[in-house]
This record gives C-alpha cells, structure tokens and sequence, in this order.
C-alpha cells in the first residue's frame, strides 16, 4: 500500500520500492530482536495476575515494578547475583592478565612455537569447553575451590582467555611498531614504553575485550552450576530453582539476567564488529 | 672507551629493536597463559578421557556401556543433532540477510546493527525464559491464536505430548539468541570485501543474485567458516534454552551429562556423555575445515 503511495510520488519508482523493501525486513528483523525482550520484560513486571491473564493484549497494562522488587528480595537471588559479579570480575582480571601479553607476543614478535601456540588458542574453540568442568569437580574438591567463586571464575577464564588473546593480538597490531620503537631510541626502558605509549592507544580495545569477558563469564550455565553448591552464581541458581519457581519468577530472573549483558553491549557497540573481524581470521 | 656491552647493544640498536637476540620475551610474555591452559584446559582433557573409559581406576568400557543402555541415549543424541541441523543453516541464512540489508543503509545503521546485536548479551538460560513468556498456556503466542480464532483455548506446546511443538518453541528460542554472533562475523567479513569487486561485477552486468553466489559469498568464505564453526560447537553444547523451556521433556547430550553428574553422581557416565559431545565437536570443526576451503592467496 505505501510503496504504491512511495512509487507514484517519485520518478524512480523502482528503486523506492526497492528501498521499502529493505527498509520493511530491517524493521521486521528489529522486530523479532526487541518484542520477546518487551514481552519478557511484562512478564517480570506483571507479577502473578499478569501471568494469568486471558488473553493477553500485549499491552504494558497493570505493571509496576514492585514484583521484580519482591523478586530481588527472594532469599538467594541478590547474593547469586554477586557471586556472579565476583566470578566475572576474576575471569576479566585473569584474561587480561594472562591474554593481553600473549597477544602483545604474537603481536610484536616471531618466535618458534608461535603456530603451535595459536594452534592451542584455536583449539579450545573446537571443544565444548564448559564440559571440561565435569572432571574438574574432584580436583576442585581436593583444593578447596570446590563450591567457591574463584573456581567458576578459573574455569570461565578458560573459556575468555583464547579470545583475549586473538583480540589484544588484533589490538596490538593496530599500534604502530614505529611510536613503541621511537621511545626505546629516545630511552625508554621497554618497560616504560609500553605502559606510556602501547596501552594508552590499546586502551580502549583492551576495554571492550574486559567486557567481552565479563558477558562470557556472566552468561554461563554449566560449569558453575556443576561447580558450584550453596554459593551459586546467579545462572546456577536461577537454573536449579526452575522448576520450583513460580511462572512471574522465572522472568524476573531472565529480566535480570538479560540488563546488565545488554547494557555492556551497548557500551561497547562500536568495537564489536571490529574485534570479531580479528578474532574470526 | 665503550665496553663491549654498549657496542653490542648500539648494534642491537642498529638492527632494529624487534630482531635482536632477546629470544626469551616473547616467551616470558606467552608462559603464563600456557601454564593456565595446561593447568585447566589440557589436564581436565585428558581427566574427561581417563574418566570415561576407567572403572575402578582401571580401564574398562563399563560408563560407555551404560551411557549407551540408557533410556534417554539414543534420544538424546537425535534430538542434539536435529536442533543443530534446523537451527545453524537458519542462523546463516538470516545472518546474511541481515548483512545484506544492513549494506544498503547509511544512517541508522549502527542503531540497526547494535540492535541486532543485542541477543548476543543474552544466556541461553534467558533466552529460554523469555520464549517461555510467549509460549506458555497463558502466554503470548496462544493470546494471539486465541484472538485470531485460530484456537478455542490455551494450548500446551511445550509437553511431552507435543514434540514437535516443542522442538520448534527451543529451535526458535536458538535461532533468536544464537543468530547474532554469526551476523557480527558474517558482518565483519562483509566489511572487509572491497567495494571495486561489486561494481566491476556490476558494469560486466552481473545481477544482484550473481553478484552474492559468484562475488561475495566466495569472498567471505573465512568468516562464513569461523562463524558454522562457532556456532555448531555451541549448538552441541545446547542446554540451558532445553531446561527452560521443556525441563526433561526433551532430552539433550549436555543435559544428559548435568543430570548424570549432579543427580545421579555418576561421574564417569557424565564423562562418557562429554567424550561423546567432544568427538562430535571436533568432527563437526574438522568436516567444516575440509568442505569450506579457504585459501589465504585469494583472500582480499
């Protein structure tokens, strides 16, 4: 109907319809991202009369955010909800820790074993790695990191480090040999060069690689519901109280799950096509 | 009169900084990540392995028997495979789509695209709670049959009754989580084709069909092959979206391995069930390696 109204108005009806056509799958496909997260998002709002009503309009009628607040306040949910920030927060600081100056190696130097090493790095990506947490659970238990959120946050390490370590290395090639060498001739240690001329322009890079991490270790299930008992990250929780949970309940807990991850996406939007460009070579 | 060392290092210097013969930084730098992945990656490896084939810490093929004896193995191992063989070649196509569509736009596309990308951020164990709003009795799905007249009244689709029903709610559930980080890939291939090779394509008269298969599908080839890859070994590993959506009622491997090892503390069954899952990995990685050549001369 509105590409006739389109056509008709304009000389080059063909390529306006054209236009309309791209522009109608985009919004479609827009679409089918954004309404499940809005439906969703009623659910968890609605409490326990919207999930009842018959039928549904769709509409944002009857929400008010005190059921997601009864929600945060069921015993386990907001301490789940640390422990998967704990856990995050040592897979970021690990993989940042052991990936960047791998990447920086690969990056900057030719060394024997640099294939056979990005061998092992492309490896784990053939594996369903958060299986490997299955054997895990005895030598866990024998070391006491079994139940703990530094264990979770060493096997979600496993799972972020070979993708910090492909990405920093595409974020190190991006910095030019030339300024890292100008400083050593004008006597800079390698050390001082690095931090006062490398990471600064890395800096952002190394950033969005950070919230990567986090999102990979926030999101898992497996491993730390496997490795863990009463001091549950929040997907292990939510996973093990499923089926005795109540329907407004469960999309409170999807609600909850879904924020943070969409706001780091948002955050580092301008880097992703950029990182998985690299880390897909 | 300078020392030996300051010669050596004025020649150094000379040679550049990269190429001298400080042969031990890169090593230095590449050690702590080795150890790590050795510690807890290639250990726990070789444990699943030990684990799987061991009874008693003796070798023996007892878990691998009674994995194969079990009611929900043969299940299991179909519906794993089907979900995998309905949800990727989806996921590509829309990926491309979406890539496509995206080429055509100037403003608003990094609105677009940050949308798109937004499932990227989301858990398989969130997607499953999100469908599950639309697709329960009360949910949103039957609300709009109802008001359509299509149904009388609420519908169960996510039985054990229903198979089919529900193997579409859990393939739809995938395909709306997982398609985002093959179209970032698949994005990111695009970007990297250059403009020249379409408009030559297109001044020889190349339709937009022939310019897809013959110009850019060949082109994006490497990406195309790091995103099937991705995204058949994460769809091996499918789960939690399962759990959510049907709990038991449709078995999966990976579920089969969190049940045998949370519920019934066999370890080396779950063991078995993650030998089996890593094998067929790996063969799915190694059949994409073969079938998608990609030769590095070629590449833009």
């Amino acid at each position: 109907m509105s590409s006739k109204t389109v056509s008709a108005a304009s000389p080059a009806g063909f390529v306006s319809s054209r236009r309309w056509l791209v522009w109608s799958g985009i919004i479609a496909l827009c679409a089918w991202v954004l309404v499940p997260i809005y439906l969703v998002a009623l659910g968890a709002l609605g409490g326990r009369q919207g999930v009842y009503q018959w039928p549904k309009t769709g509409l944002p009628t009857g929400i008010s955010i005190e059921p997601f607040l009864l929600f945060l306040r069921t015993e386990g949910v907001v301490q789940s909800f640390l422990n998967s920030l704990g856990a995050a927060g040592i897979t970021v600081a690990l993989s940042i820790i052991l990936g960047a100056p791998a990447g920086y190696a690969l990056a900057r130097y030719n060394f024997h074993g640099k294939d056979s090493y990005r061998l092992l790095v492309l490896l784990t990506r053939a594996f369903p790695l958060a299986i490997l947490a299955l054997p895990l659970t005895v030598s866990f238990i024998r070391l006491g990191l079994y139940d703990t959120i530094t264990g979770v946050g060493l096997i979600h390490t496993v799972l972020a480090l070979p993708f910090a370590a492909l990405v920093t290395q595409g974020i190190f090639l991006g910095v030019p040999k030339e300024l890292e060498e100008a400083a050593w001739v004008f006597g800079c240690t390698r050390i001082q060069a690095f931090f006062k001329i490398v990471a600064p322009l890395a800096l952002p890079g190394i950033v969005a690689t950070a919230v990567f991490a986090f999102v990979i270790s926030w999101n898992e299930v497996f491993a730390a519901s496997v490795l863990t008992v009463r001091n549950r990250t929040l997907t292990a929780y939510l996973l093990t109280v499923l089926s005795e949970s109540p329907m407004h309940y469960r999309f409170a807990g999807g609600l909850l799950l879904i924020l943070p991850s969409v706001v780091f996406i948002f955050a580092v939007r301008r880097y992703l096509f950029a990182i998985w460009g690299i880390s897909s070579k | 009169m300078p020392g030996p060392h300051a010669i050596l290092n004025y020649t150094r210097r000379l040679r550049g900084p990269m190429t001298n013969n400080r042969t031990w930084i890169p090593y230095l730098l590449i050690l702590p990540s080795v150890a790590f992945l050795a510690l807890l990656f290639v250990v726990p490896l070789v444990q699943t392995i030990w684990l799987a084939f061991s009874d008693n810490g003796l070798p023996s093929l007892a878990n691998m028997r009674t994995m194969a004896g079990d009611l929900n193995f043969l299940p299991s191992v179909r519906n794993t495979f089907l979900l995998t063989i309905a949800v990727v070649p989806v996921q590509v196509v829309i990926a491309l789509v979406m890539g496509t569509l995206v080429a055509k736009v100037g403003a608003g596309r990094e609105t677009i695209l940050w949308i798109w990308t937004i499932p990227l951020g989301i858990s398989d164990l969130a997607a499953g709670m999100v469908w599950l709003s639309i697709l329960q009795n009360t949910g949103y799905l039957n609300s709009l049959l109802f008001s359509l007249g299509l149904i009388e009244r609420q519908t169960s689709w996510l039985t054990y009754q229903t198979p089919v029903a529900l193997f579409i709610g859990i393939a739809v559930a995938e395909i709306w989580r997982g398609t985002a980080i093959v179209m970032v890939i698949i994005v990111a291939g695009l970007n990297q084709v250059p403009k020249e090779f379409k408009e030559a394509a297109e001044i020889f008269g190349a339709g937009p069909w022939t310019r897809f298969f013959r110009i850019t599908l060949p082109l994006i080839r490497p990406a195309l092959q790091s995103a099937l890859i991705l995204r058949t070994v994460l769809a091996f590993e499918v789960f939690a979206v399962v759990y959510a959506l049907g709990g038991r009622n449709f078995p999966v491997l990976v579920g089969e391995a969190y049940t045998w090892q949370n519920q019934n503390q066999n370890y080396g069954v779950a063991g078995a069930y993650a030998v089996l899952i890593m094998v067929i990995s790996l063969a799915a990685t190694v059949v994409y390696l073969k079938a998608i050549k990609v030769d590095p001369e070629r590449l833009p």
